[in-house]
């Protein structure tokens, strides 16, 4: 073995000097590039994403519960240097001397928030500021909607418990404040130090205590862990994908296509691989079988390709890892300016990740070809045409299949889109190569009906086809991964833009009495602003699922308890929103109608563990109601319509007296007018969602630009990979250029030969690329991303021609210094 | 003469022989079915007795001295080099064996493209674990004439400067059995006779056992015995 160390290590340097492993070497360090590229990338920008979600959270983590929390859990978090801060929610009444109204009270300690801010003013419904610390003892923050129900401004006295506290600012928005209707009491911000002196801290008294953490993230991650091991089973713990489902899915959705660009450059790292791999067994067979002939037996030549090929890829992880790192920090840098703020630094996973990768595809696509390589025999020096005997498939594919299979779980870590995936590739391949083989023969015939240059070109194609076909199936790939990921990029951010317009509604008005409603839209219209539909909305409680009732039943999951005990607010609709999909049964017709039937969306369905057909009973104001599940859906809660979990069939609740809700833009100018209607309509809740709004504007906009930066990076690496790839071709062009110029042929017709021939390649993997990209957007955009597809017929242009000229460039750029040497050079190379 | 004497001569004679061919055979299946290629052939070689194989392209020169240097296994008979069955051993032992009794030069030079002259005549000398490679590799070439020569590629070496190097390459593990296949083949005349004339002048001062496929009548009559192929059978 040190006999073949010594031997691999003198060779490789020889084979450096003479600039023979270039090719390789550089498609490896470029793919490994594009892989740590877009890793170190993609893991800044999903933080970046993940800190602007947690800020409707106002915490990375938040730890609640209705009794007192230990301080040791604050204790840990220190030691794992994680920052906390303290909050207590408790429902009380406030007065302003005569008026009085419920309110959410907020008590918070120094440090809060840990995420977002505190935006505040010196006037309701005004433009808030951020806050620098939290209220002073003896001051409090109250929201606009308990100023105009209290009649109160700064400097007002107001009565909480036992206390008298000074209204010191006006709450306008604090991160936490929920996109879900759970809250519907006005708020008031106040300082934790201030609660014994209230004494509405009693044995009995509804309080929510909570601790907030926020920290690194690999910390927050361990740390969870240690929080769900060591917390009492009351004690709830909760993240960001629980509190905003608006924002968990569009952070989701970007994750995805984050992966989904990981994977598109896992995919190019190894097509490049795989052509480097196999011309580097190509120019190597007659070297091998000449150390055979001197004496080399089959495991040292063995052990000496491996060596070198391992050599190799050390120093292209180096390299491409460096370079991966240089390119990522540079458009970090040129986004920032966009971003409005950095992107928190990159950590070094992508470096043992590209370089587990460059391993994994180079024993997946090189291991074989090399075990070929070993079986070259020795009578090859005297007869040239004599190569390895042919591989067993199993063999030479097994381990490609494998590793590409590892890769992609690996960067999607999710069985359903991995085997979803994994079916669409293999699909795409074999239509690549049956169409390939098709396609390369019909170019055989047509080669009679063009000129001299083209006939070459055309004519090498049907002749190589072999070679032709593994070039089409791994341009096809590399375009159609491009194309896919360029389509379904434009398919996201489209669809974000177009989820939140400049006119959403950014006022919801709950509780508005079934009496009242008429007049209280006339007061909405009044101001200038037009109400959305108004929906019917009925609280109720849940009591028995399948006849057995709420209170016997066990949750595997803390999200099953709270949403089977939790005050439901339901809903009957005739009609299905364009924002929900039916993913199991179906939605009712005019047939239907009057019948006991529920739609539940998919978050139920998981978490009550129910199924179609299953009934559950609910007591509304007094009265049962057992329902059969009929459907459930799936529902895109970024759209910011309003949604509901349950909706029931028209004409089983109209009877029972419910409110109703609507939502409503209204702009700057118009807010102000709202403490009027507060005070006029005082059953009526305002829930004011601008704020959040604008965060998930911001999360949106940095995702899209997120996401457009990297398609661009990829798309960048991808071209050069593919560059790479070809280079890799040049040689079996070589020989025959310099024939073809030897018989006379001028460099002019020659490099015409060359191009027809790439140009034709480049077409012909464009159309089908243009076609695997279609068909693979579809289902990436439905399925993966969970949005509609707009089908694009600018890419069949762009995949044919940009095949096209993209592969006649890089044959052009490979075979040129081919064609400009005098033809003798390479004939006396051999 | 006694039987210890009998043994002793035996072995002398043995020594003597450097390669021995016995029924040897070698046929191959074709699209026209099965093929012979190599015919029944045997024939012993002294050591230090330049022989050379012609005959017509297609006769089986190439398939016999495959054969001759364990390159390939015949379809029956047997081959000894140096003293081994080469039909005995496996394609690792018989790669050892060429290591340290056998050299080659082809008709193509086979110089590996990525190494220079100097590397291309050290790699037999690496491949056998030698530690004076280097000095042993500048002498050889030194010894072909083409000392300033020593740091080019393959392709920047004309096909006489490359069939030198491939000359030096072979003789510098100064081997039993050198086997030649068509060495002047790919040369013009001239090259031609100068690379005959080296081949020859080595092989008498490193006492080699020349083994030498050629067309070349001229080349052919300056060795000792001449083996005729005609369809794959030998006639002397």
């Amino acid at each position: 073995m040190m006999r073949a160390l010594a031997f691999a290590l003198r060779t490789l340097g020889r084979e450096w000097r003479s600039g023979e492993l270039g090719v390789l070497l550089l498609a490896l360090t470029v793919a490994v590039a594009a892989l740590t590229g877009v890793g170190f990338l993609v893991g800044r920008v999903a933080t970046a994403v993940d800190l602007q979600a947690a800020e409707v959270l106002a915490a990375d983590l938040r730890l609640g519960s209705p009794e007192p929390i230990d301080t040791k859990y604050e204790e840990e978090a220190a030691r794992r240097d994680i920052r906390t801060a303290r909050s207590t929610a408790l429902l009380s009444v406030v007065f302003n001397g005569e008026q009085s109204q419920l309110t959410n009270l907020r008590a918070v300690g120094p440090g809060y928030p840990l995420r977002g801010k505190v935006l505040i003013a010196d006037e309701p419904f005004a433009q808030g500021t951020p806050a620098t610390g939290i209220p002073g003892t003896g001051e409090v923050w109250p929201d606009s909607r308990l100023l105009a129900a209290l009649d109160a401004r700064i400097g007002s006295q107001l009565t909480i418990g036992a206390a008298t506290l000074r209204v010191s600012r006006v709450l306008i928005s604090r991160p936490d404040q929920g996109g879900t209707f759970s809250e519907l009491a006005p708020s008031l911000l106040m300082n934790i130090a201030d609660i014994p002196a209230t004494q509405l801290v009693q044995p009995g008294s509804r309080v929510s205590y909570r601790v907030l953490f926020a920290g690194d993230r690999g910390a927050i991650d361990l740390f969870k862990n240690w929080l769900l091991a060591n917390k009492k089973r009351s004690e709830r713990l909760l993240d960001i994908t629980q509190e905003s489902p608006q924002i968990k899915n569009a952070v989701e959705r970007a994750g995805r296509f984050l992966s989904l660009a990981s994977l598109v450059s896992v995919l190019l790292c190894a097509i490049a691989v795989a052509m480097s791999a196999r011309r580097y067994v190509q120019r190597h067979l007659d070297s091998v079988a000449l150390l055979k002939t001197l004496g080399a037996t089959r495991g040292f030549t063995l052990s000496v390709s491996i060596l070198q090929l391992m050599m190799v890829a050390v120093v292209a992880t180096i390299a491409g890892s460096l370079l991966g790192f240089v390119a990522q920090e540079w458009l970090a840098r040129t986004i920032r300016g966009l971003l409005n703020s950095n992107l928190p630094p990159a950590d070094f996973k992508p470096l043992l990740i590209g370089f587990i990768t460059a391993v994994a595809v180079l024993a997946g696509f090189a291991l074989p070809p090399l075990l070929q390589l070993a079986r070259v025999p020795a009578i090859r020096v005297l007869r040239r045409d004599i190569g390895p005997p042919p591989a067993f498939v199993l063999l030479a594919f097994g381990p490609a299949v494998l590793a590409v299979c590892f890769l992609i779980y690996w960067v999607v870590r999710d069985t359903w889109l991995f085997a979803w995936f994994t079916i669409g590739l293999v699909g795409f391949l074999a239509l690549l190569s049956l169409a390939g083989a098709v396609l390369v023969a019909l170019a055989g015939r047509l080669r009679g009906s063009v000129g001299v240059a083209w006939r070459y070109g055309v004519a090498n194609l049907s002749r190589r086809r072999a070679e032709s076909l593994i070039q089409i199936v791994a341009f096809g790939t590399g375009i159609m991964v491009l194309l896919l990921l360029g389509l379904v990029r434009n398919d996201l951010a489209r669809d974000w833009r177009i989820s939140l317009p400049e006119d959403l509604p950014n006022y919801f008005f709950i509780n508005i009495p079934a009496d009242q409603r008429d007049a209280f839209i006339k007061d909405i219209e009044q101001r200038g602003a037009t109400p959305t539909r108004v929906l019917p909305m009925i609280r109720g409680r849940m009591t028995a699922i399948n006849g057995r009732p709420i209170e016997d039943l066990r949750f595997n999951r803390q999200e099953g308890e709270d949403n089977a005990t939790r005050e439901q607010n339901l809903s009957w609709a005739a009609e299905l929103g364009p924002d929900n999909r039916i993913v199991e049964g179906k939605w009712w017709g005019p047939e239907d109608y009057g019948k006991p039937l529920v739609s539940l969306a998919t978050e139920f369905q998981e978490s009550l563990h129910v199924k179609l057909g299953d009934t559950l009973t609910f007591d509304i104001a007094g009265e049962t109601f057992t329902v059969t599940i009929a459907s459930f859906r799936k529902v895109k809660w970024d759209s910011f319509q309003p949604n509901f979990f349950m909706v029931f069939a028209p004409g089983i609740l109209e009877r029972v007296t419910g409110t109703y809700l609507t939502s409503v833009h209204f702009d700057g100018s118009q807010a102000r007018t709202l403490a009027s209607l507060a005070r006029k309509y005082p059953s009526v809740s305002i829930f004011d969602i601008e704020d959040l709004l604008e965060r998930v504007r911001s999360v949106f906009d940095k995702a899209v630009l997120a996401v457009q930066s990297v398609f661009f990076f990829t798309l960048f690496a991808g071209l050069t990979v593919m560059m790479a790839a070809v280079q890799a071709s040049r040689d079996e062009r070589r020989y025959e250029s310099a024939m073809l110029r030897t018989l006379g042929a001028s460099r002019a017709t020659v490099l015409q030969g060359v191009l027809a021939e790439f140009t034709t390649l480049g077409l012909l993997s464009g159309l089908l690329a243009a076609l695997g990209a279609s068909i693979g957007g579809y289902f990436v955009a439905t399925r993966v991303l969970e949005m509609s597809y707009g089908f694009d017929e600018r890419v069949w242009l762009t995949g044919t021609l940009g095949g096209a000229l993209l592969v006649a460039f890089s044959g052009w750029l490979a075979t040129r210094s081919v064609i400009n040497h005098p033809p003798v050079t390479t004939l006396r190379a051999g | 003469m006694n039987h210890a004497q009998m043994q002793s001569a035996q072995a002398l004679a043995h020594l003597e022989t450097v390669l021995k061919a016995e029924n040897l055979t070698k046929q191959v299946n074709s699209p026209e079915g099965l093929l012979t290629i190599v015919r029944d052939v045997s024939f012993e070689i002294a050591a230090g007795e330049p022989v050379a194989i012609v005959g017509a392209s297609g006769a089986g020169k190439s398939t016999l001295l495959a054969l001759l240097a364990g390159l390939d296994t015949p379809t029956s008979g047997k081959v000894w080099l140096a003293g081994t069955d080469l039909t005995a051993l496996d394609e690792d032992g018989r790669a050892r064996l060429r290591a340290q009794r056998v050299g080659f030069v082809f008709q193509s030079f086979h110089l590996v493209p990525a190494l220079t002259a100097l590397e291309n005549v050290m790699l037999p000398l690496e491949l056998a674990a030698r530690p004076d490679a280097r000095r042993a590799a500048r002498e050889a070439l030194e010894r072909v004439g083409l000392r300033d020569r020593t740091s080019h590629y393959p392709r920047q070496l004309s096909g006489g400067e490359q069939q030198r190097v491939a000359l030096a390459r072979a003789f510098v593990t100064q081997p039993a059995v050198l086997f030649a296949d068509e060495p002047t083949g790919n040369l013009d005349t001239v090259t031609g006779t100068r690379i005959g004339e080296l081949l020859f002048e080595l092989n008498s001062t490193s006492r080699t056992t020349l083994v030498l496929v050629t067309h070349d009548s001229t080349l052919a009559a300056k060795c000792a015995r001449i083996l005729r192929m005609e369809a794959g059978a030998l006639r002397e």
